[in-house]
């Protein structure tokens, strides 16, 4: 490349960069349903976390990031993020565009930024973001390191951010509540090579494409870096997304696609952060980290003594205790560190709260214990009751005396019943649990036709909802929640169900953790058992196009059998002729990397499989199948068996075979020799070779050997003879 | 012009997200601002100045609500209420002294007075006042003349002015002089270091050792000024955990070529006994004399004071705060993100929730300022000279008027 092509068009590129707005794309629905039964009233995206909604931490950290323009895609219940948005500053801020784009038929990321695609509003470089991250990071680096490589190497399409974050050792779960991740790394790039996070954690292995060790001079394998799910992309990061219609998760589909993919050469590369916080909010384990967060001030200036959005800010006395101006307090009552409480609350006397966030105008009676809650607006906890991790939406009211365990979730406008005890981890929303017709998990928050129903008629729904509720008052009498109680319980869905401690607010029960802690012990004394059979570094695969080595894995190999098996008995079958099976079993060779040695094998077993599979009653009719089988097919094994160590390879399947899969063959095992000897299938100079080589093994391994030492015995004296003769 | 709303909205959005850093700064744009507020204001005939001070009051309330803990904007927001006062007295005075402008003048005077009631015992007050304290360096150079002279040839853009109505001229006066004087606020307090500076030969001494913590401009100029004066002597940066702005600090010395030598916070009182004089700066003065400086400055104030050293503090007028504190530690601090103090990376597994009862061990405390209580200060320098703390409390009523402690 000469010097004068970079020249002009250079300076004017650059003028055009640092003209042009910086965009991003905000998704306000998260595509899950980790959030239900909150999320079928309200979107995730206008929950509160620590009395602020999430969106507004993360449109306050774009606008001072220096995002000019942000594009808000709303799906769920667009109507409330739209209304929310016209009502707040956020509109009427100078320098920070704010547009919603609504969609009522996305039901993934990928579906969205398609949508956005169609609309052509993305001109440039845009950050990628959901309506649930919370962070402080600044971008403006970022960005300009993004457009930089992007200038070097086309290719370069994305940046991802991430930072670290240990897993926990038992759980293998982030402190976020997400599957550990693992991710490798290009040390010197940071292109990002690899990234696996659904991986199963019982076997405590990964598997890594070989390729990837030899294309790279040093690659640097993490666990303890978490995604942040903040993106820089650019542009081709929507046409990609358009040209394959089937990306729909943005990790899942759209990172391991582009990762696979090596035709079209698009890299990603990562970008770690240290001093800054990010992370998002998945599920309720997150919302309970990322609170606690906000409250150790790791998010600042995103604290709640900083009125950073609309919200009046409230005042941070000793310990981390945050304590609106307005609220009432008994003499009596305790609040313990890191706890906030919002306007107008009442707290009464004797009431103890620790680690808890309480929202506005709440009133709490006396003698109340909460614990690591989450409670939100203009909730009523009457005297007595016992609140431990939970998380109580807007409007709900608790009894007398009631008690929640620990991990529970009450959705807007429940009613808990006097003295009820909720268990643990249960869901309870006025909304009855949807039926499992969108049990996939694509599907996302309500069906569209409940979900999207516009604010109005959605709270005039629930309102008469809520009027006959209380006009029927004697069926919730004897409802699931105790005397005067409101709501529906919901069911676990099965499977989730042992899954629910994960994702809870409550922290681990020490049982649970015990009985990990056991089950990883089993599970290392397994592996001390199977002799490190797996290299502690894990298992290394073959690639397609890796050059022919003896390395490959069991599975593999089974697979290509299991196909040459059923090659072979359609042939068998179909009465096709030895040359189509040839070629049949040579394309499969080829395509699963295999060598001749291994169709042998392979085919020599599908022969005596099919045998043993005809209907026989005793040894000697089992021969006689065995026999007609390599009569009739002598053709297509002759094949494969022109070397002596294929003829070997026939042997060692053979006793292979008679020991495990089909031990029926075992008695036999002299006689089949011979006949394959007699059929010129094996010769004399690989069953010597055999012997010779099995001579050295254990006594167990010599069943076969002893069984054929006669005829090995009588092939020698053959041999013999031979060499007489030719004396 | 820009909209005055927007530049307001703007200002407020930086101060917000403490993206401004540093009270010369803040008190520097804040200045601007409400010079900017005050020349956009329209003024009606009667009662100007109770129109501006309604004015300035509203923009300085959400400027100070805002970020309560940079005292700088509330001590501009109060200078620049007390500007036009002063400003809208020495008027008031010079019209009743000057004949031709009796009648309107006294119109006003009695409009005033029925719609403040409050008002006129504050400017008795302040006219008693000034009339006992030494004049001022602004009541030197401005009320003299106004006395002397009829009032719209008394300053600069009066003669531009002369040719409309008196009437006219009357009401564009006050606001003129208003934004004249704030002009005069803002180059004073460009111009603190250099007067801070100047004095920098009569406190060091040739071959003294002096100590600081963290960096400040101030103290910087102040160092600087005296090394320009050939005075030669050693200083001992204390690096100012966990911001490490003494390294800055020692840099920027060694680059004017002064001896430097950087030590640990924790070193302090080690090396304490070999300092003649700890000169730190500050983030605010209180009333009272006490100091509201960045954090690790107490621990050396009661280093120097068990070793006698003496312990000066240096601030600009824009940092001298009229209130009283009260729970300082808390109330007056800010507490910043505790990843300055550690890697979240490494600590990660000590802050995870999910374990053991779902609150973590440990807690991680990164607190802004100190709070010096003012019996271990020895010496305040400001641009008009080195005062005690125990002064402090008559240069606020220099400053500031009674009646804006409370905006």
């Amino acid at each position: 490349m000469g010097a004068q092509r970079k020249g002009a068009p250079r300076v004017s590129e650059d003028v055009e960069l640092s003209r042009q707005n910086l965009q991003a794309i905000l998704l306000a629905d998260s595509f899950t349903t980790k959030f239900r039964p909150v999320t079928l009233e309200r979107p995730k995206v206008l929950l509160p976390l620590v009395n602020v909604p999430m969106i507004d931490y993360t449109l306050a950290w774009l606008e001072s990031a220096g995002v000019e323009e942000v594009f808000v895609f709303c799906c769920a219940h667009s109507k409330q993020v739209i209304e929310y948005l016209e009502n707040s500053e956020w509109y009427s801020h100078p320098g920070f565009l704010v547009q919603t784009i609504e969609s009522h038929n996305s039901i993934s990321a990928g579906d969205a930024l398609r949508f956005i695609y169609d609309q052509q509003t993305i001109h440039g470089d845009f950050v990628l973001v959901s309506g649930d991250t919370v962070s402080n990071m600044p971008l403006t680096d970022l960005i300009q390191e993004h457009r930089e490589r992007k200038k070097k190497d086309d290719k370069a399409i994305m940046t991802m951010v991430i930072k670290q974050s240990k897993p926990s050792l038992l759980t293998h779960q982030s402190r976020l509540g997400t599957d550990e991740l693992f991710m490798v790394v290009d040390p010197s790039t940071k292109q990002l090579l690899y990234y696996e996070d659904k991986t199963d954690q019982g076997k405590g292995t990964i598997c890594i494409d070989k390729s990837l060790l030899m294309n790279n001079p040093s690659i640097s394998l993490y666990n303890d870096r978490q995604d942040c799910y903040i993106d820089i992309c650019s542009p081709e990061v929507l046409s990609l997304f358009q040209d394959n219609f089937d990306y729909q998760h943005l990790r899942r589909h759209f990172v391991k696609g582009v990762l696979v993919d090596d035709i079209m050469g698009y890299k990603i590369f990562t970008h770690e952060i240290h001093s800054s916080y990010a992370a998002r909010i998945d599920n309720f384990r997150s919302y309970d980290t990322v609170s606690k967060d906000i409250i150790q001030r790791w998010t600042y200036p995103y604290v709640p003594d900083i009125n950073f959005s609309g919200y009046r800010p409230i005042k941070l006395g000793r310990q981390g205790m945050y304590r609106a101006s307005e609220a009432i307090q008994s003499r009596s009552a305790e609040v313990g560190p890191f706890t906030v409480i919002g306007y107008d609350s009442k707290i009464g006397s004797g009431a103890k709260i620790l680690n808890s966030v309480i929202g506005d105008r709440c009133s709490i009676g006396s003698n109340v214990l909460i614990e690591g809650s989450y409670i939100w607006n203009n909730v009523t906890i009457e005297d007595g009751c016992e609140i431990r991790h939970a998380i109580i939406c807007d409007g709900v009211i608790i009894r007398a005396g009631a008690v929640l365990q620990p991990g529970v979730v009450l959705s807007y406008k429940v009613v808990i019943g006097r003295n009820f005890v909720v268990p643990a981890y249960s869901k309870i929303s006025l909304l009855q649990q949807p039926t499992e017709e969108d049990s996939d998990e694509e599907l996302e928050y309500a069906d569209n036709s409940s979900g999207t129903a516009d604010i109005s008629s959605g709270l005039t729904k629930l309102n008469i909802q809520t009027a006959s509720e209380a006009a029927e008052t004697d069926s919730w009498t004897t409802s699931e929640l105790g005397p005067g109680g409101a709501g529906y319980i919901w069911e676990a869905c099965e499977g989730a169900h042992d899954e629910e401690w994960k994702h809870s607010v409550a922290p681990i029960p020490k049982d649970k953790l015990a009985e990990i802690t056991q089950a990883t012990v089993d599970d290392e004394d397994m592996l001390a058992q199977d002799d490190g059979v797996l290299p502690p570094s894990g298992e290394l695969k073959s690639d397609a196009d890796s050059l022919a080595d003896n390395e490959y894995s069991n599975d593999d190999y089974s697979i290509f059998e299991k196909e040459v098996e059923a090659t072979f008995l359609r042939a068998v079958q179909e009465n096709v002729r030895v040359e189509h099976v040839i070629l049949e079993v040579n394309s499969l060779r080829l395509s699963f990397n295999m060598e001749t040695a291994d169709c042998t094998g392979a085919v020599f077993y599908s022969m005596l499989k099919t045998a043993m599979d005809m209907p026989h009653n005793a040894a000697n009719e089992l021969k006689r199948n065995a026999e007609s089988v390599i009569t009739r097919w002598k053709g297509l094994i002759g094949n494969y068996v022109k070397q002596i160590d294929e003829q070997i390879e026939v042997i060692m399947k053979f006793e292979e075979m008679c020991q495990e899969s089909a031990k029926e063959f075992a008695p036999l095992f002299t006689q089949i020799m011979h006949f394959l000897y007699d059929n010129d299938v094996l010769e004399e100079d690989a069953i010597l070779k055999w012997a010779e080589e099995k001579a050295g093994a254990d006594e167990s391994d010599k069943v076969f050997l002893k069984q054929a030492d006669k005829f090995i015995q009588w092939l020698k004296e053959a041999e013999e003879e031979e060499d007489e003769d030719d004396d | 012009m820009p909209d005055i709303q927007s530049m307001v909205g703007e200002f407020l959005n930086i101060l917000r997200k403490r993206k401004i850093e540093g009270s010369q700064a803040t008190a520097r744009q804040t200045a601007e601002l409400l010079r900017s507020v005050i020349s956009q204001q329209r003024v009606p005939h009667t009662n100007q100045a109770g129109a501006l001070i309604d004015a300035v009051k509203a923009v300085g309330e959400q400027l100070i609500a805002v970020n309560p803990v940079e005292l700088a904007v509330g001590n501009i927001v109060r200078r620049v209420l007390h500007i036009i006062r002063e400003e809208d007295l020495s008027l008031t005075t010079a019209a009743m002294s000057g004949l031709d402008l009796l009648d309107v003048s006294d119109d006003e005077d009695d409009s005033k007075r029925s719609s403040y009631p409050a008002m006129s015992a504050a400017i008795v007050a302040a006219a008693a006042r000034s009339t006992l304290r030494p004049p001022s360096l602004q009541t030197l150079l401005e009320g003299t003349p106004d006395s002397v002279t009829v009032p719209y040839t008394s300053s600069s853009g009066g003669d531009s002015e002369g040719k409309t109505a008196d009437k006219s001229s009357r009401t564009r006066k006050l606001k003129h002089d208003v934004i004249e004087t704030v002009n005069q606020l803002i180059s004073e307090i460009c111009t603190c270091h250099e007067q801070i500076a100047e004095q920098a030969v009569e406190h060091i001494h040739q071959n003294e050792v002096i100590l600081t913590l963290g960096s400040s401009r101030t103290v910087l100029e102040f160092l600087c000024a005296a090394k320009e004066k050939k005075r030669s002597f050693r200083v001992f940066v204390a690096e100012g955990a966990p911001r490490y702005q003494g390294h800055l600090l020692a840099k920027e010395l060694v680059a004017r070529g002064l001896q430097t030598t950087l030590i640990p916070d924790s070193a302090v009182f080690a090396m304490i006994s070999r300092v003649n004089m700890v000169i730190v700066g500050a983030h605010a003065v209180m009333a009272n004399g006490g100091v509201i400086a960045p954090v690790g400055v107490n621990m050396v104030a009661l280093a120097a004071q068990k070793h006698a050293v003496p312990f000066v503090v240096l601030a600009g007028s824009h940092k001298l705060c009229p209130l009283y504190p009260h729970n300082p530690e808390v109330l007056l601090n800010e507490l910043r993100s505790p990843s300055e103090l550690l890697d979240f990376g490494e600590f990660s597994d000590c802050l995870d929730f999910g374990a053991g009862s779902g609150s973590t061990l440990l807690h991680v405390v990164n607190p802004t300022f100190d709070y010096v209580p003012p019996k271990l200060v020895s010496l305040f320098i400001t641009d008009t000279g080195g005062h005690n703390p125990s002064y402090m409390y008559r240069l606020i009523a220099d400053y500031y008027s009674a009646d804006d402690l409370v905006v």
